[in-house]
């Protein structure tokens, strides 16, 4: 008996709830653990690096001539559009491997620690952040080297870069809320697919909202993606601040403020 | 195992590590535990034996707040399982069925986020995954991913993950399925070590072996319900008769032995083709007296003899009223080592 002894009342002190800095710190310590995960299997980064590269390519050279009269005065419509596009698309990844994940048993045992509810899928929310800037970063990239040169320069770039990843990171707690209730990974994907296809493609992100029959237009000029396209042009394009940025900011929040609760509350049910 | 050890248990005080009255868990029209009571005295190994199916998994789930009970209560060191969980997370450390660690990543990894999970500081948790890795002595595999793991190690590695922590009471569903013996033999001993430093284990186990050598009290789970409670002694006798095992110096004694046998104690009795040995149960101690002078008067001498309780397998079978067909194997090493 050389070790001491563990007693429950001498053990430690008993915290009834987790605090905001302890939460905080939970999913700080979960989000490095996604980023290990990424750094051991760098293959499930394969589409945030291909598909911002082949899609740019892809769109600007077969709608360029017939949407702008050429390529390059397409690339100011296209970029930001290819950008909203991708990188939320991106964020179905995170509802997948949210359910695989949730399937593993390590996630009885972050269940049983005495850790922020929370912290378990925000950490992976966060960690997924990652991957968003790597699309931002080569969609942007692509389209400097086919010629794009935005004229709200460097800074307002970044700047609307962020805006992507922060409403990405926004909308990733709805398909992280299919992670939860799915059954299967696969179905996910699924769900996920069919309601963000129509969604990026009924916007302004490839095509002027003019063309479009009235019904359609009425949709498209609704649709949050077509305000956060608008919001990424306005700040590349002309480094302004419009209303759409102010749109996107709240849509944002809003899903945040829904999906969030809506997402732990269900985690926790589960098991 | 320790009848020290037990001896020391009751000159404690009794606190109660676990108290759970009446938990029911349903799922869909089975129900899975069905009105379990336990309790389970702080500082002593309590073994849950069942068959697969019998509803263990389910009830350890419930007093680890994974699984919320549909009735019933449950405490832990006081603390209820459903109203306080985040207290009682403080308590325990669980360590699943499947190995509850992260497959992707290496041994150090894991043990350093459940680490910082649990509030060590960035140091202290490179420390402590140090420590628990040689401590379970994983330390050359410690950079490998799991994948590339053993069976027995990661066992090792999930229960190390628990004792971060250090936490009073310590759960453990089927620690040893799947292990080969030498690895199981490890097991039981860090499990034991565990209790000498004050832990308290909560452990499920199909292997009647497995809660014979460690648990202080058993309870037999059958279908949802508890079907019988006491110390591994106390199950054996409830069974009832021990039996009688004789051994003659002279082979050629062994058929008189038996019709002696049979004539005073007035039962069946049975000889092992291996090594001869006559067994008979006991339904009259008393008896035993006449038979051993009976067999004197008829000049046949002894070899060996034993009084031997019933295994836990017999008790088992004898609560259940079926048997464990999927475990003949294992209770064949009861058997072995009950000899």
């Amino acid at each position: 008996m050389s070790s001491p002894s563990i007693h429950p009342t001498t053990h430690h002190q008993l915290n009834k709830r987790t605090s905001f800095t302890q939460s905080v710190r939970n999913s700080l310590t979960m989000a490095y653990r996604g980023l290990l995960k990424i750094r051991r299997t760098p293959e499930q980064l394969f589409d945030v690096t291909f598909q911002p590269i082949i899609f740019t390519l892809m769109f600007t050279y077969i709608f360029g001539g017939a949407i702008s009269g050429n390529v390059e005065n397409y690339l100011p419509v296209i970029i930001p559009g290819i950008l909203v596009q991708t990188v939320i698309t991106t964020s179905i990844v995170t509802g997948v491997q949210l359910r695989e994940d949730m399937d593993k048993g390590v996630f009885d045992r972050f269940k049983s620690l005495p850790i922020a509810r929370i912290a378990p899928l925000a950490g992976a929310l966060l960690a997924d952040t990652i991957r968003y800037t790597i699309a931002t970063v080569l969609t942007f990239t692509m389209g400097y080297i086919m010629g794009y040169q935005p004229d709200g320069g460097l800074g307002y770039v970044a700047l609307s870069g962020l805006l992507v990843i922060l409403c990405s990171w926004a909308i990733s707690w709805i398909f992280a809320f299919f992670g939860v209730i799915a059954r299967t990974a696969s179905s996910v994907q699924g769900i996920s697919m069919i309601i963000l296809f129509p969604l990026t493609f009924l916007s302004n992100a490839f095509v002027p909202v003019k063309t479009m029959p009235g019904w359609l237009q009425w949709f498209v000029n609704m649709n949050p993606i077509s305000h956060l396209v608008t919001a990424v042009r306005d700040l590349c394009n002309s480094g302004t601040f419009g209303w759409d940025l102010t749109i996107s900011l709240i849509g944002a929040a809003v899903i945040v403020l829904i999906f969030a609760p809506l997402t732990v509350r269900s985690y926790m049910r589960q098991t | 195992m320790g009848y020290e050890h037990r001896k020391k248990i009751k000159a404690e005080d009794t606190n109660w590590a676990v108290e759970a009255h009446g938990l029911v868990k349903t799922f869909g029209d089975n129900r899975a535990v069905d009105g379990v009571n336990l309790n389970v005295r702080a500082g002593s190994i309590y073994g849950v034996l069942g068959p697969n199916g019998a509803g263990k998994t389910t009830a350890i789930r419930m007093l680890a707040t994974l699984l919320r009970p549909d009735a019933g209560s449950a405490q832990i060191f006081g603390h209820d399982v459903v109203k306080e969980p985040q207290i009682v997370r403080q308590l325990i450390g669980v360590t699943g069925q499947y190995a509850s660690v992260d497959e992707s990543l290496s041994a150090t990894e894991n043990l350093i986020i459940f680490s910082r999970l649990l509030g060590l500081g960035r140091a202290e948790a490179r420390q402590k995954a140090r420590e628990l890795l040689e401590e379970f002595g994983l330390t050359e595999a410690a950079k490998r991913p799991l994948k590339h793991f053993s069976g027995g190690m990661r066992r090792r590695l999930d229960l190390a993950a628990s004792l971060i922590a250090r936490p009073p009471l310590i759960f453990l569903d089927e620690p040893t399925t799947g292990l080969d013996p030498r690895t199981r033999n490890q097991m039981w001993d860090t499990i034991r070590q565990l209790v000498k430093q004050g832990s308290t284990v909560l452990l499920t186990t199909q292997y009647l072996q497995e809660a014979d050598e460690l648990a202080d009290r058993i309870a037999v789970i059958d279908r949802g319900r508890v079907v019988a409670e006491g110390t591994v002694d106390e199950l054996k006798t409830s069974v009832g008769s021990s039996s009688l095992h004789l051994r003659t110096q002279h082979p050629q004694d062994i058929e008189e032995a038996r019709q002696t046998i049979e004539r005073v104690l007035k039962v069946e009795s049975n000889v092992s083709s291996i090594d001869g040995k006559i067994s008979a149960p006991i339904t009259d101690a008393d008896r035993v007296t006449d038979l051993l002078i009976s067999l004197r008067e008829a000049n046949i001498h002894l070899a060996e003899l034993s009084v031997q309780k019933p295994t836990l397998d017999e008790v088992f079978l004898n609560l259940t009223g079926h048997g464990l067909e999927n475990h003949s194997k294992q209770s064949g090493e009861v058997e072995e080592a009950a000899v």
